[in-house]
C-alpha cells in the first residue's frame, strides 16, 4: 500500500541532500551518485564551490578557536550537516573534553551519522531540529541535559541561515534564539551572498537553480541583509567580512578568488 | 669556489641535510595544501609532512634499497584528509622534481637515484589508492548505515503513526472510506462496512460514482467532479444510499480531498455519519406534529403551513377551501360517548379524504368536528363548489358506528379567489363565518363566502372571539328589573338580566352574545357567575330589609330573584350542585330563587332532562316556564313538568294596549290564567307597558307583572328604594 499522505515523511536516499552534496565537496565519500550529480551539476556553473565550502570550514575553525579563547564552553551548532574532518566537538573539544557540543539538523541521516561518529562522547550530542522552529530546539532534551543557557554560549549558524526561505522568517528564528542566550554568547555566521563570485551573475542564477530543483533553494543575500541577523549583537572585528579575512591564521595566505565569495562574522550579545 | 652548476644537494651549500630536507618539506606543503580541505593551518601541515619527508630520503638512500615506507607516506596522506587526486600527482611531481635535488646522491649513481625515486613514487600511489580505496569503502559504509538507520528510525516513526491512523480508522464511531479520484473505493473502515450491511466486498468493489441514489440533491455530483478535479477541498452533504439489501441508508457525508506532498489531489477521503435513524425519528416527529393521530390528517399546524404556502404562491394562482362543521355532532358524542364519536370522526375523515385525491388537493382537521379542504389549481371556481358537493354527497351515506346507523350532516363554508389577494388569517375567518351562514340555513349545505355576509358576520365572530376574555376581566354586569305584585304593587323581586360592557360596542343585551355563548360552551362559566351575582344580591337586599325595615319586609316577604337557564346550562351535568353550592354559600333560602327556563327548552324533555329541575324544585327554588305561549304550548305537558310560575310571552300582553283590548286576547289570557290557577301555578305577565294594562291583568287574575310600566332594567340600589316605597308606577 502506498504511504497515506498524513504520514511523516520517510528517507528517500533517491534525493540529494544538502549535507551530502557539502560532504563530496569537502572531498569525503559520505555521499551516495544522487549528491554527487547534483554537486557537478551546481561546479558546472561554479567550478570553484567545493574552494567556498573549504574556506567556511576554516573560518569555522578559527571562530570555534575564537570562542574557546573568549572563555566559551558550549556550543550550539544548529545546521551542522554531516561531520567530516575538523568537526565543532574535535576543535572545541580538544585538550578541554568537558566542553558542550550539540549538534542540531533537520536532516536524519546527517544526525544518524553525527550520533555515530559521537558515540561514547559524553559531552557531545546530536538531535534532530529545525532552524526555523528554535523553540523546539531550545526545549529539547538533548539541549536540557547538555547545555546551561544561564552561561554564554557559542550558537554556530554555519552555512545554514541561506537555506531559510525569507517566508519561514529567519530572522525571527535568530532573534528568539538570541532571546535564549545568557549574555556573552556568540553568534557564528556565514552566509551565501552573490558578492565576490569571479563568474557572470547568470552562473550565480544556474547554481541556485540547481539548489531550487533539489527542493533546498539557496537564498543569496546581500552584506546588509546579512547584518541584521546581528541585531542584538555586537559584531567582533574584522566584523562581517569574507571568510579568509576574519582572522586568518597566517597574513600571506594564498587564497584562491572564489575563498572569498560570501560572507562571516562572529557576534557578542552583550 | 661556487660551482656554476651546483645543485641544492650537492653540499656545495652552505645548509645541512636538515635544513636541505626542511626546504624540501616546504615546497611539498606549499604544493598540495591550496588541493587539501583539512582542519590544519599550512604551518601544522608542514610540520605533519616534516616526518613524512624524512622517511622519503631515509628510504631513498636505505641499503638494501626498500620502496615500502613511501606506501606509509601515501597512506598518511589520506589520514591528513588529502583525498583528493590533485594531492597524489603534485606530490609526484614534487618528489620527482625535488627528492633526489635536496637529498643528495652522495653515495648513489645519478641513475641509482632516479631509479630508486621512481620506485618510492610507485609505492607512495599504490599506498595512497589503497588508503584512499580503504578510507572511501569506510565512509561508503558508514553513511549508508546512517541512511540506514535514520530510515529505519523514520519507519518506526510511521509505522507508530500508522498504527494510531489504523485504531483510530478501524475504532471510528463514523463510516470511513479513502478512494482514489477515479472513484475506486480503497479502503473502509469496520463502521462503513457495517452500516452497508456487513460485507466488506460490497463496498470494496464498488466505484463511488455507482452509489447513486434517487433522493441525492442535484448539487451532490457537481460537488463530486468538483473535488476530484481539485477545484473543491470538500463538501458536506446529506446523502442516501442503498444497503446490501436494498434498504436505505442515510448519511451526513463529508469528503475531503487529500493531496501528496506536492498539493496534486490524491485521494478522497470520505466520512460517514449514519443518520437513518435519527432521520426516520425526525420524520416521525414531523408527522406526529403535523397530523391529527385520530383521524391521520393534517392537523391545523400543516394545514396552516400549506394554505400560507398557496397564498404566497403569485399572483396568478387561485386557490379553493371548504370549511366544514360536522352538524349536530355534539349531540352524538353527548349520547354515545367518546370513543364512538371518535370512530365517527375517523369514517367522515376517510370519506372526506377520498373526495380530494387529486394532486394540489388537501383534507386536514382543525379540530373537534372541523375539517378543511383545500385545492389550488387553475379551475378552483368550478373545482371548489364540486368539491363541497362531493363532501356532502360523501357524507350523505349514514355512518355506522357500534351497529347503529348515523347520518351525518355537515355545513360548508366556502372561499375561492386570487392567492395573493388575503391572508391565511382572513382566508379562515372568511370560510368560519360563511359555514356558519351555512348551518344558520339549516345545515347539510354549502354557501359561498362574500364580503357583504362577511362583514355582518364579523361583529358577530368578533363578539364569540371575545367572550371567554370578557368574563375574565369583568366586562358583564347585572341589571335587574322588578317583578311587581298586581294586587298590591308591592315589589315581590327581581329579574336578573346580564349585559356585556363591550370595550367598542358599549352596553349590548344578552340577546346579542347569549346565543354565541351558547354556542362556544362559555354560557356554563358565564350562567355560573350571573346565578351567584344575583343570588348574592337578593342575599343584600334581603339583609337589609330585615335589617333596616324589618315590618315592611316581613309584611312583603323577602325578595326573590330570578334567574334565566340556558338550554346548555339545564343540560350541564353540574347544575343542581353548583346552585345548591352557591345558595348554600351565600346563605340565601332556596325558595328566594327563580330559575326560568323557556318552554322551547322543554319542548320533548324526557325524564332524564326534567331530572335536575325537579331535583331544584323539590328543595323549594321555584322553575318558571319563560315565554309561554310563543312556542307549541303544549298544555297537558304542564302537568309533569316541575314547575310553579309561568310567564306569560309580552306577545299576550301587547293586544292590551290597544283601546278596546283585543276581545280574543283577553278570553285566552282568562283561559290560560285559569288553567294556571287550577294547575296551582302562578303567573307573571311580561311588557306591561301602561296602567290600563296592569289594572286589566290584575282583573284577569294574574298574580304578578314585570314591564316600563313599573321600571326599567337597572343597577340593584333602584330596585331596594323601590322595594323600600313600595311604590306603585314609576316616574319615569
Amino acid at each position: 500500500m502506498e504511504r497515506p499522505a498524513w504520514a511523516p515523511p520517510g528517507i528517500d536516499i533517491s534525493v540529494p541532500s544538502v549535507s551530502r552534496i557539502y560532504d563530496y565537496y569537502l572531498g569525503g565519500s559520505r555521499n551516495f551518485e544522487v549528491d554527487r550529480d547534483a554537486a557537478r551539476r551546481a561546479m558546472e556553473f561554479l567550478p570553484g564551490l567545493p574552494v567556498i565550502m573549504k574556506a567556511n570550514r576554516a573560518f569555522m575553525r578559527r571562530a570555534v578557536k575564537f570562542a574557546r579563547t573568549e572563555g566559551i564552553t558550549q556550543f550550539l551548532d544548529i545546521g551542522c550537516g554531516i561531520p567530516s574532518f575538523g568537526n565543532v566537538h574535535e576543535v572545541a573539544q580538544d585538550g578541554s573534553p568537558m566542553n558542550r557540543v550539540l549538534y542540531v539538523d533537520h536532516d536524519p541521516v546527517a544526525v544518524e551519522h553525527s550520533q555515530a561518529v559521537l558515540d561514547g562522547n559524553a559531552y557531545a550530542s546530536a538531535t534532530s531540529g529545525d532552524l526555523r522552529e528554535p523553540r523546539k530546539i531550545l526545549d529539547s532534551p538533548e539541549a536540557a541535559g547538555l547545555l546551561d543557557l544561564e552561561r554564554p554560549v557559542a550558537l554556530l549558524l554555519v552555512a545554514v541561515l541561506h537555506f531559510v526561505q525569507d517566508e519561514d522568517e529567519p530572522y525571527r528564528a535568530v532573534a528568539e534564539l538570541r532571546d535564549a542566550l545568557a549574555p556573552g554568547s556568540l553568534l557564528v555566521v556565514t552566509h551565501a551572498s552573490p558578492h565576490g563570485v569571479p563568474e557572470p551573475p547568470e552562473r550565480v542564477e544556474g547554481m541556485t537553480g540547481v539548489y531550487r530543483s533539489l527542493g533546498n533553494p539557496l537564498v543569496m543575500r546581500a552584506r546588509e541583509e546579512i547584518t541584521r541577523f546581528f541585531d542584538g549583537f555586537t559584531l567582533v572585528a574584522p566584523g562581517l567580512v569574507a571568510m579568509p579575512d576574519w582572522r586568518p591564521d597566517q597574513p600571506d595566505a594564498q587564497e584562491d578568488p572564489y575563498a572569498f565569495v560570501g560572507f562571516g562574522g562572529v557576534g557578542r550579545k552583550p | 669556489m661556487t660551482p656554476p652548476h651546483r645543485t641544492p644537494g650537492s653540499g656545495t651549500d652552505q645548509d645541512n641535510p636538515e635544513d636541505r630536507l626542511r626546504r624540501f618539506t616546504t615546497i611539498w606543503s606549499r604544493a598540495i595544501y591550496p588541493a587539501t580541505a583539512m582542519s590544519m593551518t599550512r604551518p601544522e601541515f608542514e610540520t605533519y609532512l616534516a616526518p613524512l619527508a624524512q622517511e622519503l630520503a631515509d628510504a631513498l638512500h636505505a641499503r638494501p634499497f626498500d620502496p615500502a615506507p613511501a606506501a606509509g607516506v601515501g597512506t598518511a596522506l589520506i589520514t591528513a584528509n588529502c583525498t583528493d587526486p590533485d594531492v597524489l600527482s603534485r606530490t609526484l611531481g614534487v618528489i620527482d622534481s625535488y627528492l633526489v635535488l635536496y637529498r643528495g646522491t652522495e653515495d648513489l649513481t645519478a641513475e641509482d637515484a632516479r631509479a630508486r625515486c621512481a620506485r618510492l613514487q610507485h609505492s607512495l600511489a599504490a599506498g595512497f589508492a589503497q588508503a584512499l580505496r580503504e578510507r572511501t569503502l569506510c565512509e561508503q559504509e558508514a553513511i549508508a548505515r546512517s541512511a540506514l538507520r535514520a530510515r529505519s528510525a523514520a519507519e518506526e516513526a510511521l509505522h507508530a503513526t500508522e498504527a494510531r491512523f489504523r485504531a483510530v480508522f478501524e475504532g471510528a464511531a463514523i463510516g470511513i472510506s479513502i478512494a482514489d479520484l477515479d472513484g475506486n473505493v480503497l479502503e473502509v473502515n469496520d463502521t462503513l462496512t457495517k452500516m452497508f450491511g456487513g460485507l466488506e466486498h460490497h463496498v470494496l468493489s464498488r466505484n463511488v460514482r455507482d452509489w447513486v441514489h434517487p433522493e441525492d440533491v442535484s448539487h451532490v455530483w457537481r460537488l463530486y467532479d468538483e473535488l476530484v478535479r481539485g477545484e473543491r477541498e470538500h463538501y458536506r452533504v446529506e446523502k442516501a444510499y442503498y444497503r446490501n439489501d436494498g434498504t436505505v441508508l442515510w448519511t451526513n457525508l463529508t469528503v475531503s480531498l487529500l493531496r501528496d506532498a506536492d498539493g496534486a489531489p490524491q485521494y478522497q477521503l470520505a466520512l460517514m455519519e449514519d443518520t437513518t435513524e435519527r432521520r426516520l425519528l425526525n420524520l416521525r416527529l414531523r408527522y406526529e406534529a403535523t397530523h391529527d393521530a385520530l383521524t391521520g390528517l393534517p392537523n391545523r399546524s400543516l394545514f396552516s403551513e400549506r394554505l400560507e404556502k398557496t397564498l404566497s404562491a403569485g399572483d396568478d394562482s387561485r386557490f379553493g377551501l371548504c370549511y366544514l362543521d360536522l352538524d349536530g355532532f355534539k349531540a352524538i358524542n353527548d349520547s354515545l360517548g367518546h370513543s364512538a364519536g371518535d370512530r365517527l370522526l375517523a369514517e367522515v375523515a376517510d370519506r372526506l379524504q377520498s373526495c380530494a385525491t387529486a394532486p394540489g388537493e388537501m383534507v386536514a382537521r382543525l379540530g373537534g368536528d372541523e375539517f378543511v379542504a383545500l385545492i389550488t389549481g387553475p379551475a378552483t371556481q368550478s373545482g371548489v363548489t364540486e368539491l363541497a358537493s362531493r363532501i356532502l354527497g360523501a357524507l350523505s351515506t349514514p355512518v355506522t358506528v357500534d351497529g347503529r346507523d348515523f347520518t351525518v350532516r355537515g355545513s360548508i363554508g366556502i372561499v375561492e379567489g386570487r392567492a395573493a389577494d388575503r391572508s391565511a388569517a382572513e382566508v379562515l375567518r372568511s370560510a368560519d363565518i360563511t359555514m356558519y351562514r351555512a348551518k344558520a340555513a339549516g345545515g347539510n349545505r354549502y354557501e359561498l363566502a362574500d364580503a357583504e355576509a362577511d362583514a355582518r358576520a364579523i361583529t358577530r365572530h368578533g363578539l364569540t372571539t371575545a367572550l371567554p376574555a370578557a368574563l375574565e376581566r369583568g366586562e358583564f354586569f347585572i341589571e335587574y328589573q322588578p317583578l311587581v305584585h298586581l294586587d298590591d304593587g308591592s315589589v315581590h323581586g327581581a329579574e336578573a338580566l346580564v349585559r356585556w360592557c363591550h370595550p367598542q360596542h358599549g352596553v349590548l343585551g344578552p340577546d346579542r352574545f347569549i346565543p354565541l355563548a351558547e354556542h362556544t360552551g362559555l354560557i356554563v362559566p358565564l350562567g355560573r357567575w350571573v346565578l351567584e351575582q344575583s343570588v348574592r344580591q337578593a342575599m343584600a337586599w334581603h339583609e337589609q330589609l330585615s335589617g333596616g325595615a324589618g315590618g315592611a319586609g316581613g309584611a312583603a316577604g323577602p325578595l326573590r330573584i330570578n334567574v334565566n337557564l340556558s338550554p346548555t346550562q339545564l343540560h350541564h351535568p353540574g347544575l343542581v350542585g353548583d346552585t345548591v353550592e352557591v345558595l348554600d354559600r351565600v346563605g340565601l333560602p332556596p325558595g328566594s330563587l327563580c330559575l326560568e327556563v323557556t318552554e322551547s327548552a322543554l319542548i320533548g324533555a324526557d325524564e332524564d332532562l326534567l331530572k335536575p329541575l325537579r331535583q331544584l324544585s323539590e328543595m323549594g327554588v321555584d322553575i318558571a316556564l319563560d315565554d309561554f305561549g310563543t312556542g307549541y304550548s303544549n298544555l297537558a305537558n304542564l302537568r309533569r313538568l316541575p314547575v310553579s310560575v309561568l310567564k306569560l310571552d309580552r306577545s299576550f300582553t301587547q293586544g292590551m294596549q290597544r283601546h278596546p283590548a283585543d276581545p280574543v286576547d283577553l278570553k285566552i289570557v282568562e283561559g290560560i290564567v285559569s288553567l294556571a290557577h287550577s294547575l296551582e301555578l302562578a303567573v307573571t305577565v311580561e311588557g306591561v307597558e301602561t296602567g290600563a294594562q296592569a289594572e286589566q291583568l290584575r282583573q284577569l287574575g294574574c298574580d304578578t307583572a314585570q314591564g316600563w310600566y313599573y321600571a326599567r332594567p337597572g343597577p340593584p340600589e333602584r330596585l331596594h328604594a323601590l322595594s323600600l316605597a313600595d311604590a306603585g308606577p314609576s316616574s319615569n
